[in-house]
């Protein structure tokens, strides 16, 4: 919905972007190669019909219909008229925080989610906002010390710990 | 009427203090979650479903469904003073809704949208309680045959009414089905497209998926626009709230209207979005100033929050009656109903009369206790939305990382969040609709399961699904609703009248 609004508005300037059928077409063409996967997994198991259907019977007959609906989704991507999906401003956008996100998701392995929270939300605060240091700092330890209460000592649900947690006795 | 002694013991077990306490905590939560971006009513309840493994189930699913209530309500109030849908079912709220902010009359929208939301929720709630246990006593008779047909039902219907492209329809639903085969083959013990990755042995779980999709796109979507919401300001005093009570009963047919599109929505699982577009359709068509809808007309927020609301509170007949989800709120409450050991179905007004009618009767009080506090808070939420989006943003993506790892005390799944947000992004961005495929992983499994037991009660004979009259019904009905589309074009067509449905569906 916001996307059909937002193509509409920057029509006036020609801003440039990824095209919605380039798009369309390589997921399609992904989806199908999912589709692929499934059906070659299923039919190597026996996709068939022995007094019953056999344990690679649905997903395969699923994944047929996967890929018939994907291969229109890409015809007709490749006849619909061209327009921007996407400009490279608002995906630069989405990536300045799918990368922090994804090495915060790298760094929950590693030190768990109390310390990398710390550092992606005050991360986050000094990126993107214009706050106080003091603020900073306070929402940085305050929320993980708040979630910290919540989860692991008010309904004993236990999340990825990791040397600091050990430190104080976690 | 046994239904109403049922239903006063569900008030008694309803009404202890503990359980009304939940209940303020859940519609409080629950409209945070309806008022901030990339939370939703789906993807709250997935987060905080693990937090209530500990509870029993009758309060747990009471703190679950109000926050469904709560999600509901907070939708509307970022439509209106921020022209920014909370929740998908708010767009055609904003039409008329934001209009009015901007004549300085954001408090009387406010009030509107929620007493039309109330009404619409409570003749859903009416509708439960006198439909479902009918419905789930009928269903007692189903075998495997006639579930799967209604399973068929359900899903033929999601691609004959949806108003997205087919056959990205069926890529969604297609596509839940092959990810809900994915682990250990439940009747034969078979690994099924698990490649030798021992992390996929025990399959996708639909909550993550559900985070994944509904959280962390929604938030990619939102920091597409930057990082700036800009409202308009709203009191609500009693005089408001009087004032707009007073105008009611002069728009009493719309609201009728609404709230009976809005049931049949919600049942059939055309969801409360449809619903709500075609609420507010209805109403302008019949309206005899239509001209002054969209330009901040009182009835153009009454009827589609009225519609939406009934619409997503039929959505749990279906849930509780047959163990199937009208919406994908309900298929993530579903999936906590199982967790907890309870199978949704038939025999659960059987089995569990206890906490049905307890279920039921908290139905009434969720949203009395939604409506009193809405009313009240709307500056307090308001005011959330004032805060930082540099500040908000990180917190709700921890929330949702935290809230996959719990699922299944699993780092895998927070990647596995992180992968659907990205795909839930894409899909979105191109128009794919995202609930075909949450149902299909929640109701995979188990349609699968009924298609296979048929056929071995048959000896693999697939006359089973024409072998009596219920169950053909069913297999026609699905395949009308099915090829709906050129149907209603085909009627349409004889009567020389467009279809009022296709004419609401425009706004989109």
């Amino acid at each position: 919905m916001s996307a059909s609004t937002h193509s509409d508005s920057s029509q006036d300037e020609p801003e440039r972007g990824l095209s919605y059928r380039a798009a369309e077409c390589g997921f399609a063409l992904v989806v199908t190669i999912f589709a692929g996967l499934a059906l070659w997994d299923s039919y190597e198991r026996g996709a068939g019909w022995s007094g019953g259907p056999q344990s690679g019977f649905f997903p395969a007959q699923m994944a047929g219909l996967l890929l018939v609906a994907s291969l229109v989704v890409f015809f007709q991507g490749l006849r619909r008229p061209d327009q921007i999906l996407v400009t490279w401003e608002q995906l630069r956008r989405v990536s300045q925080v799918l990368v922090p996100l994804f090495f915060y998701v790298l760094a929950i392995q590693y030190v768990g989610v109390y310390v990398s929270s710390a550092v992606f939300i005050a991360g986050f605060m000094v990126a993107f906002g214009s706050f106080r240091w003091w603020s900073v700092v306070l929402a940085g330890i305050l929320i993980p010390v708040v979630t910290f209460w919540v989860f692991e000592l008010q309904f004993k649900v236990p999340l990825p710990k990791g040397p600091l947690e050990a430190w104080f006795g976690f | 009427m046994e239904n109403f002694e049922f239903l006063f013991h569900g008030f008694s077990v309803a009404l202890t203090w503990h359980n009304i306490a939940f209940m303020f905590v859940g519609v409080l939560l629950g409209i945070v979650v309806g008022v901030l971006p990339g939370l939703g009513g789906p993807n709250g309840v997935a987060i905080l479903l693990p937090l209530t493994f500990g509870m029993n189930p009758t309060t747990a699913i009471i703190l679950l469904t109000a926050i469904y209530w709560g999600a509901l309500f907070g939708g509307a109030i970022t439509a209106v003073l921020f022209n920014i849908p909370g929740e998908p079912w708010s767009v055609a709220t904003t039409f008329d809704g934001y209009p009015m902010a901007q004549q300085g009359r954001a408090g009387e929208a406010l009030a509107a949208a929620f007493t039309a939301s109330f009404i619409g929720a409570i003749s859903g709630v009416i509708l439960i309680t006198f439909l479902a246990p009918l419905v789930a006593k009928f269903a007692l008779r189903f075998g495997p045959a006639e579930f799967f047909a209604v399973f068929l039902l359900t899903f033929c219907s999601f691609v004959g009414m949806g108003k997205e492209n087919k056959a990205k329809i069926v890529v969604s639903l297609a596509g839940g089905f092959v990810l809900a085969a994915v682990g250990i083959d439940t009747i034969s013990g078979d690994m099924r497209m698990t490649f030798g990755v021992s992390e996929l042995m025990n399959g996708f779980d639909f909550l993550v998926l559900v985070i994944g999709m509904f959280g962390i796109s929604e938030i990619l979507m939102t920091l597409e626009e930057g990082l700036e919401f800009k409202g308009k300001r709203a009191r609500i005093d009693l005089a408001v709230v009087f004032n707009v009570w007073r105008q009611v009963p002069r728009h009493i047919k719309t609201l009728v209207r609404s709230c009976i599109t809005g049931m049949w929505m919600g049942v059939t699982p055309g969801g409360a979005v449809a619903a709500s577009f075609m609420g507010y359709g209805l109403a302008k068509r019949f309206s005899k100033n239509s001209d002054s809808f969209g330009k901040g007309n009182i009835e153009g927020v009454l009827a589609p929050e009225s519609a939406a609301h009934a619409a997503g509170t039929s959505a749990l007949l279906p849930m509780l009656a047959l163990g199937i989800p009208g919406s994908a709120t309900a298929a993530v409450l579903l999936g906590g109903l199982m967790i907890w050991g309870l199978q949704p179905g038939p025999l659960l007004f059987v089995e569990q009369k206890d906490f049905v009618w307890g279920l039921i009767a908290s139905m009434y009080l969720g949203n009395v206790a939604g409506l009193l506090v809405v009313l009240s808070t709307v500056p307090l939420f308001a005011a959330i939305m004032r805060v930082p989006f540099a500040l908000i943003a990180p917190v709700i993506l921890m929330v949702c990382a935290i809230g996959a790892f719990t699922v299944a005390n699993s780092n895998f799944d927070i990647w596995l969040m992180l992968i659907f947000g990205i795909v839930g992004y894409v899909m979105k961005k191109l128009d794919y609709p995202l609930a075909p495929m949450v149902l299909a992983l929640v109701l995979g499994d188990r349609a699968e399961d009924a298609f296979r037991q048929a056929l071995i009660g048959s000896a693999g004979d697939l006359s089973v699904f024409f072998d009596n009259p219920l169950v053909t019904t069913l297999m026609v009905l699905s395949f009308a609703l099915l090829f709906w589309g050129p149907i209603s074009n085909g009627v349409a067509y004889i009567f020389r009248r467009p279809a009022v449905a296709a004419k609401a569906e425009q706004p989109l």
